[in-house]
């Protein structure tokens, strides 16, 4: 025990005496959660828009400032005639144009029927999408308002409720996502890397050539990772609750002790994959190729899993982060108890004692 | 009692077992004997270091350090012997005093325990003991690498090629150190490229290509040679090389120092000898008897 705690003191001083990787792995989830919080965000805000007024009525008028007023669009330009409309989408300022036809109040009170065009730059088409949709609720709150109590003949009015995230933040989906990468970043290839740096520089070979018990190694190179992980974790939970203004709607203890249990999967592989690394180069390699990139595209944090063609589902089964996901989804977004993620914390489980078993197995006692 | 037994050891490397890199070596180090193992890069000499330390298994053949079987009891050996690999094998990152302890903890004692052990080596070091150990200079690493590889007071101790790459002055000491710890009844096992190191040992064993072309005292090595030696100098000496070739009573020349061994193939080619250095006299050309030392019979053994 004295030798365990002996090495794990040493593996301190390590990661303490390089600050530079230190202030990389500690600086981290802070500068993603910033990121994908501030900057790279799926959520349609402030899109400009070009509006095409031919009939400069009151109807329309109301219409466009109600579209300005939201905080989707941005009236970016008004204009005279039709030929204007492709210009500006050319120029590729605006995302939007909105076209009314002459006698827009006069149609829409008299005929009961008016016509309004909505023209989208659908280069980008799930932007096209979001902002027509946007623009359709604002014209049809527009047009409930006027109609008022009158009846109309047939009417299906829908109600819609966002559960869980009712304001449509992406933060509810990008955290959970950056926990996980975090984690592995830190924990897989960290991990892998230091165990390899020790058989290139050839103090593994003394190790060997000791009785400290080579499992014994290995494991004590992997406990400084975690509690820098458990680290990270509290970092990005505090800024997400705090900066980001996302609540923990389910138990602390939960998502901590799940958090710390997709660690200790993830040290694992980190483990698993140092007993197969000749190099750090290849150690470093091994983790981003074959579990940071399926962490991204698998989890179900970039791309939904449920619209992916069956072999690529089924793959995803094995990608941890996948589980953990979806796990931190439902303890930190829907509020859940363990009865709902039993199934997730098992795979987990099942996981570590894998992997670790596999790496304890194959760490090689002798050199070759 | 044996410390170290060797028996028929053969390891090869490659896919194909191609590469031959000990075949079928054979010896046996009484305990608290300094042995030393010469040979060229590439004799085999880490590999053998590496089969003794439980660290390569062999293909085939035994091996025995401190009564222990190297294969089935390879705990036992990792828990009584020191090593030092020819590479510097510490944490650069940490300081002098952090590697001792480190390895004084791994090895289930503490410096205070065997301090008396490395006091010597270590005494030399203490000054800089707040160092990181990656700046230090190359003797000082050593005597630091030597210091944590006795720190649990080893009973056998290998060294692998410890002063190579280390200064004149250091070397020396290095060797002195050795003197002291065999004093100890500490066995030694010791690599080294430097023919010159060689008569330090009590024993040497001459590796080359994977073959042991001799076992002997460093005196018992120089007794063998039995070949008339003459030493041979005159301006333009790489002519001068070339002309003692060729001559029928010369069995072997080499550059040694500023002149040239010159082995004979019997007594009577003295003559011939002296008549080729008379010819040569207005290059200055002399020769004188000289007692064979060791380097001259690890090269006549290693050309044979």
């Amino acid at each position: 025990m004295k030798q365990f705690l002996s090495f794990v003191k040493k593996e301190f001083y390590h990661i303490g005496r390089d600050k530079r990787t230190l202030f990389i792995l500690l600086g981290m989830p802070v500068v993603q959660i910033l990121i994908f919080g501030f900057a790279l965000t799926n959520e349609v805000k402030n899109s400009k828009i070009a509006v095409l007024d031919n009939s400069k009525d009151e109807a329309s008028n109301a219409l466009i400032s109600q579209l300005d007023a939201s905080r989707y669009f941005d009236l970016e330009k008004n204009l005279v005639s039709f030929n204007q409309v492709e210009e500006e989408f050319k120029r590729g300022k605006i995302k939007l144009a909105v076209i009314f036809p002459e006698h827009f109040s006069e149609d829409l009170l008299h005929l009961n029927k008016a016509q309004v065009q909505l023209i989208a730059d659908a280069s980008d088409p799930n932007v096209a999408n979001t902002l027509i949709n946007y623009a359709s609720a604002i014209i049809m709150d527009y047009q409930s308002r006027i109609t008022g109590n009158r009846k109309l003949p047939y009417t299906i009015n829908t109600e819609m409720r966002m559960l869980y995230n009712p304001q449509l933040k992406g933060a509810f989906n990008f955290v959970p996502g950056v926990m996980a990468m975090v984690l592995l970043l830190v924990c897989t290839m960290m991990t892998a890397i230091t165990i390899v740096k020790e058989k290139e520089m050839g103090t593994m070979e003394i190790m060997l050539v000791s009785p400290m018990r080579p499992q014994l190694v290995v494991l004590a190179k992997a406990v400084p990772y975690l509690l820098l992980s458990i680290v990270n974790i509290i970092t990005i939970l505090l800024l997400s609750v705090f900066v980001l203004e996302l609540p923990i709607n389910g138990s602390l203890t939960l998502l901590m002790s799940e958090s710390i249990l997709f660690t200790v999967v993830s040290l694992s592989l980190g483990l698993l994959i140092s007993t197969g690394a000749a190099s750090q180069q290849t150690a470093m390699f091994i983790s981003l190729v074959a579990l940071f990139l399926p962490t991204i595209m698998l989890s179900g944090f970039m791309f939904p899993v449920e619209n992916m063609p069956l072999p690529l589902r089924i793959i995803s089964n094995i990608v941890p982060a996948k589980w953990y996901y979806s796990i931190v989804k439902s303890v930190m977004i829907k509020g859940l108890g363990l009865q709902a993620i039993w199934k997730e914390t098992l795979i987990l489980g099942g996981m570590m004692v894998f992997f670790l078993t596999l790496a304890i197995k194959k760490f090689k006692i002798r050199l070759a | 009692m044996h410390s170290v037994i060797v028996e028929n050891i053969i390891k090869t490397y490659g896919k194909k077992k191609e590469v031959a890199a000990l075949s079928a070596i054979s010896f046996e180090i009484p305990k608290g004997e300094l042995f030393g193992l010469i040979g060229p890069d590439g004799a085999g000499k880490t590999t053998l270091f590496r089969i003794l330390t439980t660290l390569l298994l062999a293909d085939s053949g035994n091996a025995r350090v401190d009564g222990f079987d190297v294969v089935k009891e390879y705990k036992s050996i990792r828990k009584r012997v020191g090593y030092m690999p020819g590479k510097f094998s510490l944490y650069p990152d940490l300081t002098v005093e952090e590697n001792l302890n480190f390895f004084a903890t791994i090895f289930n004692t503490s410096i205070s325990e065997n301090y008396d052990l490395i006091k010597d080596i270590y005494i030399q070091i203490e000054p800089f003991k707040k160092r990181r150990a990656g700046k230090l200079s190359g003797g000082m690493k050593q005597k630091l690498a030597l210091s944590c590889a006795l720190i649990h007071r080893p009973s056998v101790l290998f060294l692998d090629e410890p002063t190579t790459g280390v200064d004149a002055v250091s070397r020396k000491e290095f060797w002195e150190m050795l003197k002291g710890l065999k004093q100890q009844g500490i066995t030694i096992l010791v690599s080294t490229p430097y023919m010159d190191e060689a008569g330090l040992c009590d024993k040497v064993a001459l590796l080359q290509n994977g073959k042991i072309l001799s076992i002997h005292t460093p005196q018992g090595i120089v007794d063998d040679f039995s070949d008339p030696l003459w030493a041979v100098k005159s301006t333009g000496m790489l002519h001068l090389l070339n002309d003692l070739l060729a001559l029928e009573a010369v069995k072997d020349a080499y550059p040694f120092g500023e002149f040239h061994h010159v082995v004979l193939k019997n007594e009577s080619g003295k003559k011939e000898l002296e008549q080729f250095v008379q010819s040569r006299a207005k290059d200055h050309a002399v020769m004188q008897a000289v007692k064979p030392d060791i380097e001259d019979c690890f090269i006549s053994l290693m050309k044979n």
